[in-house]
């Protein structure tokens, strides 16, 4: 007798928002609305969970009945793949294939439990959308069944459904952009002119690509000839801003601007908040814990470090909603010690 | 001083160089990646046993030319390839960070 699964699939183990390739692939795609398109489908692939795209509305077999019941429902249906549950655990599925191996050695009459695929990659309701894309782009399955943390089968998520979601999710960005609306309030004053504004998303403990967007803005600052000394700051800023994202918060989106001479890095996360933040703002505070230290991290550096190199600095926090932090920094130098202009 | 100099004087050697002739002006010893980022000087060599690749994402982002790793500790293929990619010097010694320190100290 098969037993119902006792991991939801390998995918919980995996480290959290890992884009992998299928996202990639997707997020490369040309999407109309400018430049930024690609961001935006990056960003809401993190953001949607497997529970915002999978499919609810279940038809399910216990493992008593016969193959024959489920190949009825795949026709009826227009389906092709029949989850085995009961009580709410899965225990199983009936594929196509299943059914053509059914019909061929002629035990189609048989029950589903004897004959079904027990080995199901499964997801977990709370993963973000990028995960399931790279297990589609991995395993070359049409869908996957998925359970909660309770190990209930909740649902079952395709390639289609997921389409679905991110064009209507798309559709309703266009609709922001072309009102005006930015999702990040970036800060400019009236009359500033915006020379250039780059919005990353931070992921959750994803250290893979922790500091992608730091060295990118690096590399933006380089090739318009900031002054190094000035470039390095920023780049120090917005890499401690991006790493603290990574290690503290739920996640949340680097924002860098351009205008009028200054440059500011906005830090704007999605929780938890912090209820004391002059006492994370004090050199060697910190609530990380061991294995992010072990990497070198979570030394309690990152706030001080960036008040020390920005040349404004803000940061406001709600406990239970999240943290801003926004560090400018006039592009000219001449303000700080040892950074005097050319003469 | 040269990574040449460098690797003899700790008995260490050159496990990744970029293409140019490096040449570092300073040293600093830590392994927090936060006191290296607020306090290592630009174009110096980090004295350190972190064997990731974040560590060279700081070398980067803070102008750090040379990693030397200590302890002969490992070098992971993906910290190799970030040095080569983004051309930040890799160098490992087996001796522990003061004595480094205490050699490269000697060189200047």
């Amino acid at each position: 007798m098969a037993a119902p699964p006792d991991q939801p699939g390998h995918a919980s183990a995996a480290v959290p928002g890992d884009t992998g390739l299928a996202a990639a692939d997707l997020a490369a795609e040309p999407v109309p609305g400018g430049e930024s398109s690609p961001l935006v489908l990056l960003e809401m692939i993190h953001r949607l969970k497997v529970r915002d795209v999978m499919c609810t509305d279940l038809l399910t077999l216990d493992r008593q009945a016969p193959l024959k019941r489920a190949q009825e429902l795949m026709r009826a249906n227009n389906i092709s793949g029949v989850p085995i549950r009961e009580s709410g655990r899965l225990y199983g599925l009936v594929s196509i294939d299943d059914i053509i191996r059914a019909l061929e050695g002629g035990y189609i009459h048989e029950p589903c439990g004897r004959h079904m695929t027990t080995h199901l990659i499964v997801l977990e309701d709370d993963m973000p959308v990028s995960f399931a894309l790279r297990y589609f782009g991995r395993y070359k399955y049409g869908r996957f069944p998925v359970l909660n943390r309770g190990r209930t089968l909740v649902g079952i998520v395709s390639q289609r459904d997921i389409n679905r979601v991110l064009l209507r999710e798309l559709t309703r960005e266009v609709e922001r952009l072309e009102r005006g609306h930015k999702g990040v309030n970036v800060g400019l004053g009236e009359g500033d002119r915006l020379y250039m504004l780059c919005e990353y998303p931070v992921v959750k403990l994803d250290f893979e690509n922790a500091g992608k967007a730091a060295n990118e803005i690096k590399i933006l600052l380089r090739d318009r000839h900031t002054d190094p000394r000035v470039t390095r700051r920023i780049a120090v800023a917005a890499y401690e801003l991006e790493l603290n994202m990574c290690v503290h918060s739920n996640g949340g989106t680097l924002t860098f601007l351009v205008s009028n001479g200054r440059a500011e890095v906005v830090a704007k996360d999605n929780g938890p908040g912090m209820a004391d933040v002059e006492w994370a703002c004090r050199d060697g505070t910190s609530t990380a814990n061991d294995w992010i230290r072990s990497l070198g991290f979570g030394a309690g550096m990152g706030l001080p470090n960036t008040k020390r190199v920005s040349d404004t600095f803000e940061i406001r926090s709600t406990p239970g909603k999240g943290t801003t932090v926004r560090a400018g920094f006039a592009l000219q130098p001449g303000t700080r010690d040892g950074e005097a202009p050319p003469a | 001083m040269t990574l040449r100099e460098l690797a003899a004087a700790c008995q260490g050697e050159i496990v990744a160089t970029p293409g140019a002739a490096v040449a570092v002006h300073a040293a600093y010893a830590s392994d927090l990646l936060s006191d290296v980022m607020g306090h290592a000087p630009p174009e110096s060599v980090l004295i350190t046993v972190q064997n990731h690749v974040n560590t060279i994402a700081v070398c980067t982002l803070a102008d750090i030319r040379a990693v030397l790793i200590c302890h002969g500790r490992g070098i992971p293929d993906d910290m190799l390839a970030a040095a080569r990619r983004e051309g930040v010097a890799l160098l490992r010694t087996p001796l522990d960070q003061f004595h480094a320190a205490c050699r490269l100290a000697a060189l200047a």
